[in-house]
C-alpha cells in the first residue's frame, strides 16, 4: 500500500509540463491521481518521477464557443456535474459524470486522466465517443486534433504519443432533435462498470439520421457497437427494432471475467444498458 | 400529597435504565479526537512489515534477506529460523491447534506471514519487503474442503503426520481437525427412517470476513530497565492477550500492560492474536525500542480471521402437518490452514447445536467435520455468537424447504412448531435451556404490522405479470453471553466477566470492566445500569474499560457477552454498593436497615416521611461516618459467572423485488421486531440493529472471498469486498417485545448480533421466495445482481419475444 520511491515535479504551463516530460525518463503526468495513485501503491506502476499539472490554470475551465464546449483536461469531475454549460448543453456527461466512482474520488478526478488512462472500465472514453468529441493534443512538436474515434486502441493503450498532454476536451452541443441516454450497471457505490452504455441520437423527425452506441468495460477499450448502430440509422425505432440492436451489441462485447460477472453476464449487461439508453436518448430527441 | 411527579422527575434525571441517553463516546468520535492504535508514536518507535507468501501452498526453499538488510534504514530481518531457538515460530491458536507465526519450511496459503522486516519507518519497511527474495517451490494446492479427506489429497500439515489424535477428537485423515457430534444418532435416524416426509437441503455459507473500518494493529514497548512490556493492540479480549503473552514470553503478567484503545469496530476480527502482534511484541524484547505494526486492507481481508465458510445440510422429518419429528445437521467446516477458530475450548464448532431454533424438536443430531484447507486461518464469530448464524442460517433454510415442500405457508409452519410460551424454560434436545421467550405473540405483531396477507396476495399477482418479488422470514434465537464457566472457557480461563465500582467520597463514580467497548457504546450504557442501581446520575459516572493494568480480569467482548455477563456484573457490583450503604443509612438515621426502603436515589425510613439519606450523603459518610466496625469506602467488585446463556430472538421480515434483466435486487421493506429482554437504551439497540442489519445485508447480497484452484484470494480490496454505503443500505423498520430474561440481574440479553444471525437468512428466504413457484428451494449467498441473473437466465425467464 505504500509506493516505491519517486521524485515529484510541479509543472508551471504546458510547455513546462511537456519540457519535463522529456527531461525525466519514464516520467507520469499526475492529474487528480485516482488511477495513477492506486496503481502505484499497489506497485503495479513505479515510475520514477511525477510530473504534477494541478497547478496548470489553463488546463481547467468549461466554456461554450459557438456549437463546440471546450472542456479542460483538467476539469473535475464534480466540476462537469455542477457545470451549468453542460447541464444545459450536454446532459450525456453530467449524468455520466454522476456515476462515476464516489464523491471523494470524483472531487479530484479529472476527465482528461479519464480518458487517458486507458482503463476499459473508465466512462469517460465511451461517452467521448457517443458524443463524437474531438481531443486537443500538445506535444514536442505542437498542437494538434485527434477525433475521439480511433484514439482508444486497447488497455492501457491509446493514440498519446510521446510526452504528449491531453489539454482539452471538445463536445458538440445538444441540439433539438438529438437526445442522450446514459445507463451504467455497477455493484454498489464507488465500483467500476459491469457494463455501461452511452448512446446519442438524432432524429429527422421520427426518423433516426445517426446513432452513436458506446459500450464501457466490455473489451480491451471504450468501444462503437456499429453493427447495432446500424441496425437502426435510417429508421423509425421501434421495440423490435431495438432488440436487433441489442443483440447486436451482445455479439460485439469481448469482455474480460472477473467477480463482476463472466463473458455471458457481461454480455447481456451491455445489451440491457444499450436497451435503455437507446430509449431514454429517443425519448429525449423527441423532445 | 401526590409527590409521584417529583419522584419521576429524580427518577429521570439520572438517565437510568430505559433511557435513551446520547451516547458518550460519540463527542470524541465526530470531532476526530478518537485515540486508535496507530495513532500512537513513541519515541525511537520503529515499524514492521510482512514478507508474503505469493502462493497458497509451497516449500520454502530459501530466504535471503542481504539486499534487505543492506537498505539503509533497516535494522532487522526475521524469519521462523530467528524465532525457533526462542520457540516463538510456532504459536498455540484459541482451538488447541499450533500457527506458524512465520512459516517454517513451508506455506499454506496466499499472503501467509514469511517474513518481517523491522526499520526506521513504514515507508523504508514497505521498500524492504521487496528485497527479500524468497524462493519457493510449488506444491499442490487444496481449496475444495470436499476434497480435503480424498485419499489423493495432497498433504497440508506435515507437522500433523502422525499425530491423530486431535485436540476435540481421533482424526481420521492428515487433513482433518475434528469430528464433533451431538445429539442422539439412531434415535434420529430411526424417526427419519418412518417419517411421514422428509426433506433434505444442501447449502454453502460462503467464507466472509468481518472487515472493521480499523485494521488490526499494535504497539509493542519493551521496557528493558524494568523489564515491563506494555503493547497497545487492536483487541476485543486484552486480558486474555495479557495471559498468553506472559504463556508465550515467560515475562510475569504482572509486567505485561496490554492496552486497548479506540477500536475502530471489531466483529470477531479482533479476537485472535496475531503473527503480527506476536512479532513486533519479539522485536521489541530484542531490539529494545518500540514496535509499531499495522496491517492494510489487503492484509486484513486476507490474514487476520475470516468467518463462516461452512458447507451444510439440513434434514427434518415431520409429520404431513408439518410438525418436526426430527432434525439432522451435517457440516463440513472449513478451518483453513490452522484451525484458529476463536470458540469457547470444549466446542470445535462453537455453538452450532443452537441449531434446533425456535422450534420444539424432539430429537436431533448433529455432526461436524473440521478439515484443513490451503487458506487463511480463522473462523471466528462475525457478530455473531460462536457460529449461532450458520446454525440459524441451516435450520431457517429448512424449515422454509419443508414449508415449501408441504404447500404450508412459511409463517404458518413456524406456527405449528414454535416453543410455545408456556414451555419455558425450555430444554432443546439438543442440551440448550431456552431461558425465555413469546415467539408466537412476536410472530403475529410482525404479520399484522406488514399486512402479511395482503403482501402474499400482491405476489399473486405479480407472478401471474412474470414479475419477481419475494418475501422472506426468519423467526430466530439466538444463544449469547457466554458463559457459564461449567462448560464455557478460552484457554481453561473461564467465561465470567468482570466490574469494578468506586463511588467517591462526593458521590461521582468510577466503574472498570473487563470487557471492551468496539462501537457498542459501553461507557454511555453500563453507566446507565449503576445509575439505576446506586440512584447516581449516568453524568456522573466514568466508564473505563481496555487496560489491563487498570480493569478487573474480564474476556472481553464479542459474541453479545458485554451485557449478559458484564452487564450482569456491573449490576451485582452495584447492588453490593447498595447493601453496604443501606447499613451506612439506618446507622445514620438511627434505625435499623430493615425499616428502610430505597426509593430512586435515597433510602427513606419507612412510614417516616422526611427522615431519608440520599446515596450522595451516604458516599460521603462512607468516608467519614461508618457503622463501629465497618471498613471506611464504598466500593464492590463482581466476577459474575452466569448461570446459563441468554436466548434473545426476533422475527424479520423482508420484502424485495427482483430486477429480471439485471438481477438487482430491490429490498422493499424490511421489518425487524427484536426481544433482547430488558432494555437498557433504546436508542443504542436501534443503532445496533441498524448497524447489524447493515452487516447482515452485505453478507447476504454480496460479501464474499471467493478463491481460484491455485488458492489465490480473488477479491480482497473493497473495490470487490462488499461493505455497503448508506446508497445501498435499505430502510429499516425496527419493533420489539420485552421478555426478560429470568435469570439475568436486569433481565437483560444482549442485541447488537440478533440483527446480523436474524437478517441473513431472512434475505436468502426472500430471494428464494422470489423463485418459489418455479420449485427453486433454495440458492446460495451472495444474492449478487449477477448470481440472481444466472438464475433468471437459467429458468429463461429473461426471454424476449
Ligand atoms: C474507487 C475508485 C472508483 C473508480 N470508479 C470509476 C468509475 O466508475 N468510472 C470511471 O470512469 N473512473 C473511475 N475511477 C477512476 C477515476 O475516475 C480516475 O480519477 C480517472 O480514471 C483518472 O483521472 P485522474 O485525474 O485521477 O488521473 P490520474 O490518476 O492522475 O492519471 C491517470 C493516467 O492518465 C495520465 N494523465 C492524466 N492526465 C493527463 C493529461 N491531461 N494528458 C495526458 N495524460 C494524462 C496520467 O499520467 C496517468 O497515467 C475510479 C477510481 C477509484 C479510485
Amino acid at each position: 500500500m505504500i509506493p516505491s520511491e519517486f521524485e515529484y515535479h510541479k509543472a508551471t504551463s504546458i510547455q513546462d509540463a511537456i519540457a519535463q516530460l522529456g527531461a525525466h525518463e519514464d516520467a507520469k503526468l499526475l492529474a487528480g491521481g485516482h488511477s495513477l495513485l492506486p496503481m502505484m501503491k499497489l506497485r503495479f506502476a513505479e515510475p520514477p518521477h511525477l510530473i504534477d499539472i494541478n497547478g496548470i490554470e489553463e488546463l481547467r475551465g468549461i466554456r461554450l464557443e459557438g456549437d463546440t464546449i471546450c472542456i479542460g483536461a483538467m476539469t473535475t469531475e464534480n466540476e462537469l456535474i455542477h457545470s451549468e454549460i453542460l447541464q444545459q448543453h450536454c446532459p450525456l456527461l453530467v449524468e455520466a459524470a454522476r456515476l462515476v466512482a464516489d464523491p471523494q474520488v470524483r472531487n479530484r478526478g479529472t476527465i482528461g486522466g479519464d480518458v487517458a488512462h486507458g482503463d476499459p472500465g473508465n466512462d469517460h472514453p465511451a461517452v467521448m465517443l457517443a458524443l463524437d468529441a474531438t481531443f486537443v493534443l500538445h506535444g514536442p512538436g505542437g498542437e494538434r486534433q485527434q477525433a475521439a474515434n480511433g484514439f482508444f486502441l486497447g488497455t492501457y493503450w491509446n493514440d498519446l504519443q510521446e510526452h504528449e498532454i491531453l489539454v482539452e476536451l471538445r463536445v458538440p452541443v445538444i441540439k433539438k432533435g438529438v437526445g442522450h441516454g446514459y445507463s451504467k450497471l455497477k455493484r454498489k457505490t464507488g465500483d467500476y462498470a459491469v457494463a455501461g452504455s452511452p448512446v446519442v441520437i438524432e432524429l429527422d423527425g421520427e426518423v433516426c439520421r445517426d446513432i452513436r452506441i458506446a459500450l464501457t468495460n466490455v473489451a480491451p477499450m471504450a468501444i462503437r457497437a456499429e453493427a447495432a448502430e446500424n441496425i437502426l440509422r435510417g429508421k423509425v425505432i421501434d421495440d423490435a427494432l431495438i432488440e436487433q440492436a441489442a443483440a447486436e451489441v451482445l455479439a460485439a462485447c469481448d469482455p474480460a471475467e472477473d467477480l463482476r460477472g463472466d463473458v455471458l453476464y457481461k454480455s447481456h449487461m451491455a445489451a440491457e444498458m444499450a436497451r435503455r439508453s437507446i430509449r431514454a436518448a429517443l425519448l429525449q430527441a423527441r423532445g | 400529597m401526590d409527590n409521584t411527579a417529583e419522584v419521576q422527575d429524580r427518577e429521570d434525571s439520572l438517565k437510568g435504565v430505559g433511557c435513551s441517553r446520547k451516547r458518550k463516546e460519540d463527542a470524541r468520535f465526530v470531532q476526530g479526537t478518537g485515540r486508535y492504535t496507530d495513532d500512537l508514536k513513541l519515541p525511537g518507535m520503529l515499524f514492521a512489515d510482512m514478507v508474503r507468501s505469493p502462493y497458497a501452498h509451497a516449500r520454502i526453499k530459501s530466504i535471503n534477506k542481504e539486499k534487505a538488510l543492506a537498505l539503509p534504514g533497516v535494522h532487522a530481518v526475521l524469519t521462523a529460523e530467528d524465532l525457533k531457538p526462542l520457540n516463538l515460530h510456532w504459536m498455540p491458536t484459541l482451538a488447541g491447534d499450533v500457527q506458524a507465526v512465520l512459516a517454517d519450511e513451508k506455506v499454506h496459503f496466499q499472503y501467509q506471514e514469511v517474513a518481517v522486516v523491522i526499520a526506521d519507518d513504514r515507508y523504508i519497511a514497505a521498500d524492504a519487503i521487496e528485497l527479500v527474495e524468497v524462493e519457493y517451490e510449488e506444491l499442490e494446492v487444496l481449496v475444495d474442503a470436499h476434497r480435503a479427506m480424498d485419499d489423493d489429497a495432497p498433504i497440508l500439515r506435515e507437522d500433523l503426520v502422525g499425530k491423530m489424535d486431535g485436540a476435540h477428537s481421533t482424526r481420521v485423515h492428515n487433513n482433518h481437525i475434528f469430528n464433533w457430534q451431538a445429539g442422539e444418532k439412531e434415535a434420529t435416524d430411526r424417526v427419519f427412517e418412518q417419517a411421514e416426509v422428509t426433506v433434505k437441503q444442501d447449502m454453502y455459507y460462503p467464507r466472509v470476513h468481518p472487515c472493521p473500518m480499523e485494521t488490526c494493529g499494535c504497539v509493542a514497548s519493551f521496557d528493558k530497565i524494568n523489564e515491563h512490556l506494555t503493547v497497545h493492540l487492536t483487541s476485543q479480549a486484552p486480558h486474555i492477550v495479557r495471559t498468553v503473552v506472559s504463556m508465550l514470553s515467560g515475562i510475569p503478567e504482572s509486567r505485561i500492560r496490554i492496552v486497548s484503545p479506540d477500536i475502530g469496530g471489531g466483529f470477531g476480527n479482533k479476537v485472535g492474536i496475531y503473527p503480527g502482534y506476536v512479532v513486533s511484541i519479539v522485536a521489541s524484547i530484542v531490539l529494545g525500542v518500540p514496535v509499531k505494526w499495522v496491517e492494510d486492507r489487503m492484509e486484513n481481508i486476507s490474514t487476520t480471521a475470516f468467518a463462516r465458510d461452512y458447507h451444510m445440510t439440513g434434514e427434518i422429518a415431520a409429520d404431513k402437518e408439518g410438525r418436526i419429528k426430527a432434525l439432522r445437521v451435517n457440516v463440513l467446516a472449513d478451518h483453513g490452514a490452522f484451525d484458529a477458530c476463536a470458540d469457547p475450548s470444549k466446542f470445535p464448532a462453537g455453538l452450532m447445536h443452537i441449531c434446533t431454533g425456535s422450534y420444539d424438536v424432539p430429537v436431533a443430531h448433529l455432526n461436524v467435520d473440521g478439515v484443513y484447507t490451503n487458506k487463511a486461518p480463522g473462523g471466528v464469530a462475525y457478530r455473531c455468537s460462536f457460529r449461532v448464524t450458520e446454525a440459524v442460517y441451516v435450520i431457517e433454510r429448512t424449515m422454509d424447504v419443508l414449508a415449501q415442500k408441504l404447500g404450508i405457508d412459511k409463517a404458518e409452519i413456524r406456527r405449528r412448531n414454535f416453543v410455545k410460551v408456556e414451555q419455558f424454560p425450555y430444554k432443546t434436545c439438543l442440551g440448550w435451556e431456552l431461558d425465555s421467550g413469546d415467539y408466537h405473540t412476536a410472530l403475529e405483531k410482525v404479520l399484522n404490522a406488514v399486512d402479511y396477507d395482503a403482501l402474499r396476495k400482491e405476489q399473486q399477482e405479480k407472478r401471474t405479470q412474470g414479475e419477481l418479488m419475494g418475501i422472506g422470514l426468519c423467526t430466530f434465537t439466538e444463544i449469547v453471553g457466554a458463559g457459564p464457566s461449567r462448560n464455557c472457557d478460552i484457554l481453561g480461563v473461564g467465561m465470567f466477566d468482570s466490574a469494578e465500582i468506586r463511588v467517591h467520597p462526593t458521590g461521582s463514580v468510577m466503574a472498570r470492566m473487563g470487557t471492551i467497548t468496539q462501537g457498542q457504546g459501553h461507557q454511555t450504557t453500563y453507566a446507565q445500569i449503576i445509575a439505576s442501581e446506586l440512584g447516581i446520575s449516568s453524568d456522573e459516572i466514568s466508564i473505563e474499560e481496555g487496560d489491563t493494568d487498570t480493569a478487573p480480569y474480564g474476556l472481553g467482548t464479542y459474541g453479545s457477552r458485554s451485557t449478559p455477563v458484564g452487564g450482569a456484573a456491573t449490576a451485582v457490583a452495584a447492588r453490593k454498593i447498595r447493601a453496604k450503604a443501606q447499613k451506612i443509612a439506618a446507622h445514620l438515621l438511627e434505625v435499623s436497615e430493615n425499616d428502610l426502603e430505597w426509593e430512586v436515589d435515597r433510602f427513606k425510613v419507612k412510614g417516616v416521611p422526611g427522615q431519608e439519606k440520599t446515596m450522595k450523603e451516604v458516599a460521603w459518610a462512607a468516608y467519614n461516618n461508618v457503622p463501629e466496625g465497618m471498613e471506611p469506602g464504598l466500593e464492590a467488585v463482581d466476577y459474575y459467572d452466569p448461570p446459563n446463556f441468554t436466548y434473545p430472538f426476533g422475527i424479520y421480515l423482508c420484502v424485495l423485488d427482483i430486477d429480471k434483466s439485471t438481477g438487482e435486487t430491490k429490498v422493499r421493506r424490511f421489518y425487524a421486531l427484536d426481544d433482547c429482554g430488558t432494555r437498557i437504551n433504546p436508542m443504542i439497540i436501534e443503532g445496533q440493529i441498524h448497524g447489524g442489519l447493515t452487516e447482515g445485508f452485505a453478507v447476504a447480497m454480496g460479501q464474499e472471498m471467493p478463491f481460484d484452484e491455485q488458492g489465490n484470494l480473488l477479491g480482497n480490496t473493497l473495490m470487490d469486498y462488499f461493505v455497503p454505503t448508506f446508497v445501498e443500505t435499505p430502510h429499516w423498520e425496527t419493533d420489539y417485545t420485552v421478555t426478560p430474561s429470568p435469570h439475568h440481574p436486569l433481565g437483560a440479553k444482549g442485541v447488537a448480533e440478533s440483527p446480523h444471525v436474524g437478517s441473513i437468512p431472512c434475505f436468502t428466504s426472500a430471494i428464494v421466495d422470489a423463485f418459489a413457484h418455479l420449485d427453486v428451494t433454495h440458492m446460495d449467498m451472495p444474492h449478487s445482481a449477477y448470481r440472481v441473473w444466472q438464475k433468471v437466465h437459467e429458468l429463461g425467464l429473461d426471454k424476449r419475444a
